[in-house]
């Protein structure tokens, strides 16, 4: 149930990101997810691909610092309070989000949420009990 | 105005006349106070002696200024060597002072006066602050460091035996500066230039223009500057900036001086002897081409230097100079040709900021400093490749990292720093050592 995210740190320069993109595309390597946190300084490329070990080694060896984190998606219905009623699960629960972000289901209406807790393990039970399906890795193929 | 009428001028204050000695008086003055120098340090002190021998360059064989080259350097490590007071040719009854530079790795360098010498030391400040105009009747703001320092005291004596009114402030406190030199009407300002434009910037911030103050002469040292620099301070405070230079190992200040016309440095070459060397061969250039500066002192009793590295890069100027001086003058310094950085008067070497890498990081990644120089201001930027172990996928986490880095090397050299984080491997390498300083500070 829980997904390898892979980190990527960038200088925040033009062209720094696009290199371990275009690396990535040019060894037919599928990304489900990306995304970019970025500061004034630096930026942290997060993706989720399901050749991920592959996608490190290339990385790694292209010289990048690379960071696999274990992160869990959830399926959401695309309308308001989708996210509200995930999050409301873990109230009370004393997990924190260290970050999340979302990408919408190509076909239609449903989102999917990824989220970094700082206790993974804790939060995946509490969103099963709460009825909140998590997603396998596989599973992202579908979006 | 022809030169002699320059010479000739009544604005020359009586301490300047060594400045116009004929070029062959001037020389055979060098030639005889070499020879005591040497016959000094020979009978007095042991390390010069051992070193002097086995260069096979006893005092007889040193015959005039054309031998000098073959008599062994004495360097920084020299000095550590012999610490504290190991260099000394006098005893401790005639030493009558001791100031210290500051130093790598917590040893500072110790050097010593008699009373001859710190008489000395005033008359070369009081000619330097005579070549640059300063005269009685002036209010003299000091705001070099007083303290083992020797930028403060050396200028408090040359301002005060030229009859000049001294405010012995020292450095910092810009308010308390401003407001002193507001309400006391000073003329001259002493500090270093980076300091000066902190003045400059917070004095706008207080709503008071410099110039619309009496402030007329700014002398300028203790760090390489530039002459952006100086037109930048020049046209934002209408006064006359001039650059100075010593090292407490010669003296302290009034080593050189800039004269009225501003295009190199005057030694005072009656108690200075410069030579430019080959920093990489250790021997001549030739006559005007660019070297490490290598200066002999001629009269210092206490702690006399023979042919001192100074480690700073540049130029004797060929042409006679059209004020008339007959001292030769070298180019302004723009760089060092050791490790250790002057940023913003302050001392830095990579070796600290190496040991606020370990502290924080607990191995030594890769980092590079970069000097730049922002409206006139040093900026000293770090950065460090992330590493494996460093990076994380948090925002926060980096950005704490940075505030540690950060933190650490304030504490280690007193300034405040950036620290930018880099990806690996983008910090060049040539032959497997990093370039660990980039100084960009002399294209502004």
């Amino acid at each position: 149930m829980k997904i390898q995210q892979l980190s990527v740190f960038c200088e925040n320069r033009p062209g720094h990101l696009s290199e371990p993109i275009r690396l990535l595309a040019q060894a037919g390597i599928d990304l489900r997810a990306l995304t970019l946190a970025d500061t004034q300084k630096f930026g942290i490329l997060r993706l989720i691909t399901r050749d991920w070990q592959r996608a490190k080694e290339l990385l790694e060896a292209a010289g990048s610092v690379v960071k696999v984190t274990e992160v869990i998606a959830v399926e959401v219905p695309d309308r308001p309070g989708g996210l509200a009623e995930v999050l409301q699960r873990l109230d009370g629960s004393g997990i924190n989000i260290e970050y999340m972000y979302a990408f919408p289901y190509v076909r239609g209406e449903r989102a999917v949420l990824v989220f970094r807790f700082d206790d993974t393990d804790g939060a995946i039970r509490r969103l099963t009990e709460g009825g909140i399906r998590v997603l396998e890795l596989t599973e992202l193929d579908g979006f | 105005m022809n030169d002699s009428g320059k010479t000739a001028s009544p604005h020359f204050h009586p301490a300047s006349a060594p400045d116009f000695l004929p070029r062959h008086v001037l020389e055979s003055l060098q030639t005889q106070r070499l020879q005591e120098t040497l016959h000094r340090v020979w009978s007095r002190v042991p390390a010069f002696r051992e070193k002097m021998s086995a260069a096979r360059a006893e005092p007889g064989a040193i015959r005039g200024l054309a031998d000098l080259p073959n008599l062994p350097f004495t360097t920084k490590a020299d000095l550590r060597d012999s610490y504290p007071f190991g260099l000394f040719a006098s005893p401790m009854e005639e030493i009558v002072r001791l100031h210290a530079s500051s130093g790598t790795t917590g040893k500072p360098v110790v050097v010593a006066y008699t009373r001859e010498d710190l008489s000395l030391w005033t008359s070369v400040m009081m000619r330097s602050l005579a070549m640059a105009g300063v005269h009685a009747g002036d209010i003299v703001q000091n705001a070099y460091g007083y303290g083992l320092f020797t930028g403060g005291l050396g200028a408090h004596y040359g301002a005060e035996s030229l009859g000049a009114t001294v405010i012995p402030i020292s450095g910092g406190n810009t308010d308390r500066q401003i407001l002193v030199m507001k309400d006391f009407g000073v003329t001259v300002i002493c500090c270093t230039p980076s300091y000066f434009l902190h003045v400059i910037e917070r004095a706008a911030q207080m709503g008071i223009s410099l110039r619309e103050l009496p402030l007329r002469i700014g002398i300028f040292g203790a760090e390489p500057w530039t002459e952006a620099m100086r037109t930048r301070i020049q046209r934002l405070t209408g006064i006359r900036a001039f650059d100075m230079y010593g090292l407490s190992e010669i003296i302290g200040p009034g080593v050189g001086m800039e004269c009225e016309y501003r295009n190199g440095l005057h030694i005072f070459e009656d108690h200075f002897y410069p030579e430019i060397i080959d920093p990489e061969t250790g021997g001549p250039v030739e006559p005007g081409q660019e070297g490490e500066l290598v200066l002999t002192t001629l009269t210092k009793r206490a702690m006399p230097m023979i042919r001192y590295r100074t480690r700073d890069i540049t130029a004797l100027i060929p042409e006679p100079c059209p004020c008339g001086r007959t001292l030769r003058r070298i180019r302004r310094i723009g760089r060092r040709s050791d490790d250790m950085l002057i940023i913003r008067g302050v001392n830095v070497f990579p070796s600290q900021v190496e040991a606020a890498l370990l502290e924080v990081e607990h191995t030594l990644p890769h980092y590079q400093i970069v000097l730049t120089r922002d409206r006139g201001l040093d900026q000293m930027e770090v950065q460090v490749e992330v590493t494996p172990e460093t990076f994380s996928d948090r925002v926060s986490a980096l950005e704490e990292l940075g505030g540690k880095i950060e933190e650490a090397l304030e504490r280690v050299i007193g300034l405040r720093v950036q620290v930018t984080l880099v990806e690996p491997n983008t910090i060049a390498r040539s032959e497997g050592k990093a370039r660990r300083v980039i100084d960009r500070r002399s294209a502004v």
